[in-house]
């Protein structure tokens, strides 16, 4: 069978099962389910957290971006796990004890404000759209290369599906068809990284054959010795060795633990617990689910690293396999022939180099230059899909909840029917597909750099205001939303102004104190703490009942019926 | 806080989120970035050891350290929970809840 024909197979028959898993957890009775049988399993919970949290970035991009960036990949690595100890220590327990519905829920109470409430919304609703357009142009990616199509019309085919997936009703509100997700896309990512590993190593486990050697096949020698030397060889940096300053990997891993303490809808996941110790089995177990992918990636990306340069280099044009003129034409490669002679250069020098290679598209295309069978080519395609959609199901949750919920009904319209509010929830979706699906048809970077800038507003938003609304009980509205405000506008702003507004000043001798935009959330979060420290000691401080609150979310006991999510 | 079972709860808790992070800290941004070229200089198997705790041994860590709060917080919970079950029974203990 074609790969054509195995993807449909495999990207329709994925849907049926999530479709399917979707209509049978809701013919059972629901509601006994998750509220008076006390909640999700924490094993269960921490799948759906996984998957929700295994984005398009993780599952797509990331791995091509390490190949590279070598070493310097680490901050993805390292910042997108490296969280989870932060949620667990700091956030989850705690939030679950409080008990409430959506994270506005929990700066609007604890800050005892309608201006902390709204400003939270405002950041949720920013942090969720920069994220779900690198969940579309991922989605893209996938459609435009198995149904050939230009990577425009590969976007709005994902438009319309994650619109489609969203509005469904529920879909996400049901953890089983995440755990589903879970299974499918980390089976997809390994089948393909263990085939290859065989292939190139001899070991079954990746993890081992990333430091391994290389077979008499492959000219022996140990893996990543022989892709030091093969970059260097064509001028490319040292793999295992660090090209980008010690202070902006350190700035960067840090915005992206900050951040993924502060993601809305990955916080929203620990409510649906029974208890407050689920809670923190749940971020325990949710990230050894998310180790499996995250300690398999570094070796993908080594892997195909090597292959593509073994398979490339100094090749000749017209004896380029089916793939590489496939994905010739999205124009996620292109060959000019600077020279004429019919060859491939693929050097680092721009004036020699003959082949670009778009970053998202390495893990997608990694088993077929491994010439690996046409259905795991067409697995990955599945679970990329998988990847990209459970996302941004919850972001576009956290997005309708945050509009129908926070801001119409606990802020503006009170009185607000439910079908209204389902309404008023579908129309937030819809527009907030349009406007990520027209940011992605032109995304201003790869996949898992826009996915990185949420992480920063993420990071210098929510994370201070949460920690300090729990380990401060001096802490008062004055000083969160002015820490907020501050964090958030200073971190958009420097984004915005390099990436956007003056895009040729964006190198390291501009940056301030050497960070980069993806950074500079790091910044922003100290910035933010800074401000609400001082300002809230100048004002009066919170009244008795809020400084209970607090008291009684510190202690372990009884909390709070589990919401389902 | 209302009593000092509640008092000294809280301080062990912070104790035992500051000691975790300290070591989080020094695992990932102490090993797997400000010191990684020392330790590039060790070797084992195909992998320089900076190189391999910056890019998956440091994931491994995380996950223990997780697991080892998860212990630590369950034993103090369940001194707690006896600590306030033993007040509760003595006619002039601390404040029951």
């Amino acid at each position: 069978m074609s790969v054509q024909l195995w993807t449909y197979l495999l990207v329709f028959g994925s849907f049926g099962l999530y479709i399917g898993i979707a209509i049978w957890t809701r013919a059972g009775s629901t509601k006994e389910f998750y509220i008076a049988g006390g909640g999700v399993s924490p094993i269960a919970n921490g799948m759906a957290t996984a998957a929700d949290w295994m984005s398009a970035a993780s599952f797509i991009s990331m791995a091509g971006l390490i190949s590279f960036l070598g070493r310097d990949g680490t901050f993805y690595l390292m910042g997108w796990t490296g969280g989870y100890v932060l949620l667990a220590l700091l956030l989850a327990p705690y939030l679950r004890k409080f008990g409430k519905f959506t994270v506005p829920d929990f700066i609007g109470d604890r800050y005892y404000s309608k201006t902390a409430r709204l400003i939270a919304v405002f950041c949720a609703i920013s942090i969720s759209l920069v994220y779900v357009i690198g969940q579309m142009n991922g989605a893209g990616i996938v459609f435009s290369r198995f149904l050939q199509v230009d990577i425009t019309t590969g976007v709005i085919i994902g438009m319309g599906i994650v619109f489609f997936y969203a509005v469904l009703g529920g879909m996400k509100g049901i953890t089983y068809t995440q755990v589903a997700q879970y299974c499918v896309l980390i089976f997809a990512f390994m089948v393909p990284a263990i085939f290859i590993s065989i292939m190139m190593t001899g070991h079954f486990i990746p993890q081992i054959g990333f430091g391994a050697e290389l077979t008499e096949a492959y000219g022996g020698g140990y893996l990543l010795d022989r892709l030091d030397g093969l970059s260097q060889e064509l001028g490319f940096a040292v793999y295992t060795e660090g090209q980008r300053s010690t202070q902006d990997v350190f700035f960067i891993t840090a915005a992206l633990m900050f951040g993924t303490a502060g993601l809305p809808h990955v916080i929203i996941r620990f409510f649906t617990v029974p208890n407050v110790r689920d809670a923190r089995k749940s971020a325990g177990y949710a990230l050894i689910f998310i180790a499996v992918l995250y300690t398999t990636a570094p070796a993908v990306a080594a892997f195909a690293r090597t292959n593509l340069i073994n398979t490339v280099n100094n090749a000749e044009y017209s004896m380029m396999p089916d793939w590489f003129s496939q994905w010739e034409t999205t124009r996620l490669i292109v060959f000019t022939d600077k020279n004429d002679d019919g060859r491939i250069q693929y050097v680092a020098d721009p004036a020699t180099n003959e082949l670009e290679v778009n970053r998202d598209i390495m893990v997608l295309a990694n088993p077929e230059i491994a010439g690996l069978p046409n259905w795991v080519v067409a697995l990955v395609a599945a679970g990329g899909l998988a990847a990209a959609l459970s996302t941004a199901a919850g972001l576009l949750l956290v997005i309708s909840t945050s509009v129908a919920h926070d801001f119409l009904k606990r802020t503006f319209m009170p009185k607000i029917t439910e079908k209204q509010e389902l309404l008023y929830a579908r129309i937030a979706i819809f527009l907030a597909v349009v406007v990520a699906g027209y940011v992605g048809i032109n995304p201003p970077a790869y996949v898992a750099q826009v996915v990185a800038f949420a992480f920063g507003l993420a990071a210098a938003s929510f994370f201070p205001a949460i920690a300090m609304g729990i380990f401060d009980k001096r802490m008062n509205k004055y000083g969160a939303i002015s820490g907020m405000i501050v964090g958030f506008s200073f971190t958009a702003l420097y984004i915005i102004y390099f990436r956007f507004i003056n895009p040729a000043a964006d190198n390291a001798s501009n940056w301030w104190f050497g960070i980069s935009p993806e950074g500079v959330g790091t910044l922003g979060t100290l910035a933010n703490l800074a401000v609400a420290y001082a300002v809230s000691h100048f004002t009066p401080e919170p009244p008795q009942e809020v400084q209970d609150i607090v008291e009684y979310i510190r202690l372990p006991g009884a909390a709070p019926d589990a919401v389902a999510h | 806080m209302t009593n000092e079972h509640a008092v000294s709860y809280w301080k062990s808790n912070i104790r035992i989120v500051l000691c975790l992070l300290c070591v989080w800290f020094v695992i990932s941004f102490g090993c797997g970035i400000l010191f990684v070229d020392a330790l590039d200089n060790i070797r084992f198997g195909g992998f320089k050891l900076g190189f391999w705790i910056a890019q998956q041994g440091s994931i491994f860590g995380f996950v223990i350290l997780i697991f080892i709060y998860i212990y630590l917080m369950d034993k103090l919970d369940q001194k707690y929970d006896q600590a306030m079950a033993a007040d509760s029974k003595r006619p002039k203990g601390g404040v029951a809840q």
